[in-house]
């Protein structure tokens, strides 16, 4: 993948202290040479590789635990999902981020606890499947009982 | 820095956290975005092209339904540049474009049969789960930096 590839990147903004807007002027001041679209969600910005990796970069320090950024395959504005030519309905995608958006605060505070040091108590991992051999050790058992 | 493939492979929060504890997601929007602005003759939406089912020959036989095939056109070139693994089991989004439980278990067997470091964990609910959720991958993401490459379980 070289630096000079077009791509673009979601943030998503789950957070009562800082504003799509404030995003947007954030990147404003950076010069950063590229297109950005404010959404209900947050914001799309799509650049060159090299410019949008470092734009992440300083979008998340703003407010780290309250932003979420991830690479998405269509461009800001693409007619062809845009529910105007859609004729409306949800776009696709808005379902899988419908699910995750209602967890992000879980992962906020999460990750605000890892901050400051906390340890989770991690419940017991679930036994895994029984295995060949447990299997077949159970069937010589069951077989030598039979006999 | 190692490249982790992540399952489901559209989802922001894994993408997020791989990419925050200084590491490389592999997800399929990447795969998407570079279908999309490579230009040709394909009309729009141009997700897909009637060559990717051929593509994802090399992953599943010609029997295999042309979904399964082209999922696997986006999903394969991930999987092969993979050096770890995280894995979320039976997620609720896995619907949509990533709605083919054939694929999806297809895709599971690729990472496993792979042998590399791999996590696997369930879909939070509740913040308890999520605490956990958030603590595992950071302790997994942080064990491969620490042995400096993806292939350690090999």
């Amino acid at each position: 993948m070289s630096d000079d590839d077009i791509i673009s990147k979601m943030v998503v903004l789950h957070s009562t202290y800082t504003l799509p807007s404030d995003l947007v002027i954030k990147i404003y001041e950076s010069k950063a040479d590229v297109t950005v679209k404010e959404t209900c969600f947050g914001l799309v910005i799509e650049g060159k590789r090299s410019e949008v990796n470092r734009v992440a970069r300083e979008l998340r320090n703003l407010d780290p635990n309250r932003i979420f950024i991830k690479e998405r395959g269509v461009p800001p504005g693409d007619k062809y999902l845009c529910r105007a030519g859609r004729g409306g309905g949800p776009k696709p995608g808005f379902h899988h981020h419908e699910v995750e958006f209602a967890l992000l605060p879980y992962f906020s505070e999460a990750l605000a606890e890892i901050d400051r040091g906390e340890i989770p108590k991690i419940k017991d991992v679930a036994r895994p499947h029984i295995t060949i051999d447990e299997l077949k050790d159970i069937i010589e058992k069951e077989v030598k009982k039979s006999e | 820095m190692v490249k982790v493939f992540i399952y489901p492979s559209n989802s922001l929060i894994l993408s997020d956290l791989v990419d925050r504890f200084g590491h490389e997601p592999l997800a399929m929007m990447q795969e998407i975005g570079k279908n999309i602005r490579t230009a040709g003759l394909d009309s729009p939406p141009i997700n897909i092209t009637p060559e990717d089912p051929k593509r994802g020959l090399k992953y599943a036989a010609v029997e295999v339904p042309a979904g399964v095939r082209g999922r696997m056109s986006l999903l394969g070139p991930l999987l092969e540049e993979a050096e770890a693994g995280i894995i979320v089991k039976e997620p609720d989004i896995s619907f949509g474009c990533m709605g083919c439980a054939r694929t999806n278990e297809l895709i599971n067997f690729l990472v496993r049969a792979k042998k590399i470091p791999l996590l696997e964990l369930n879909y939070p609910n509740t913040e308890e789960d999520a605490k956990t959720f958030v603590y595992r991958i950071r302790e997994f993401l942080d064990g491969l930096s620490a042995s400096g490459t993806g292939k350690g379980d090999e």
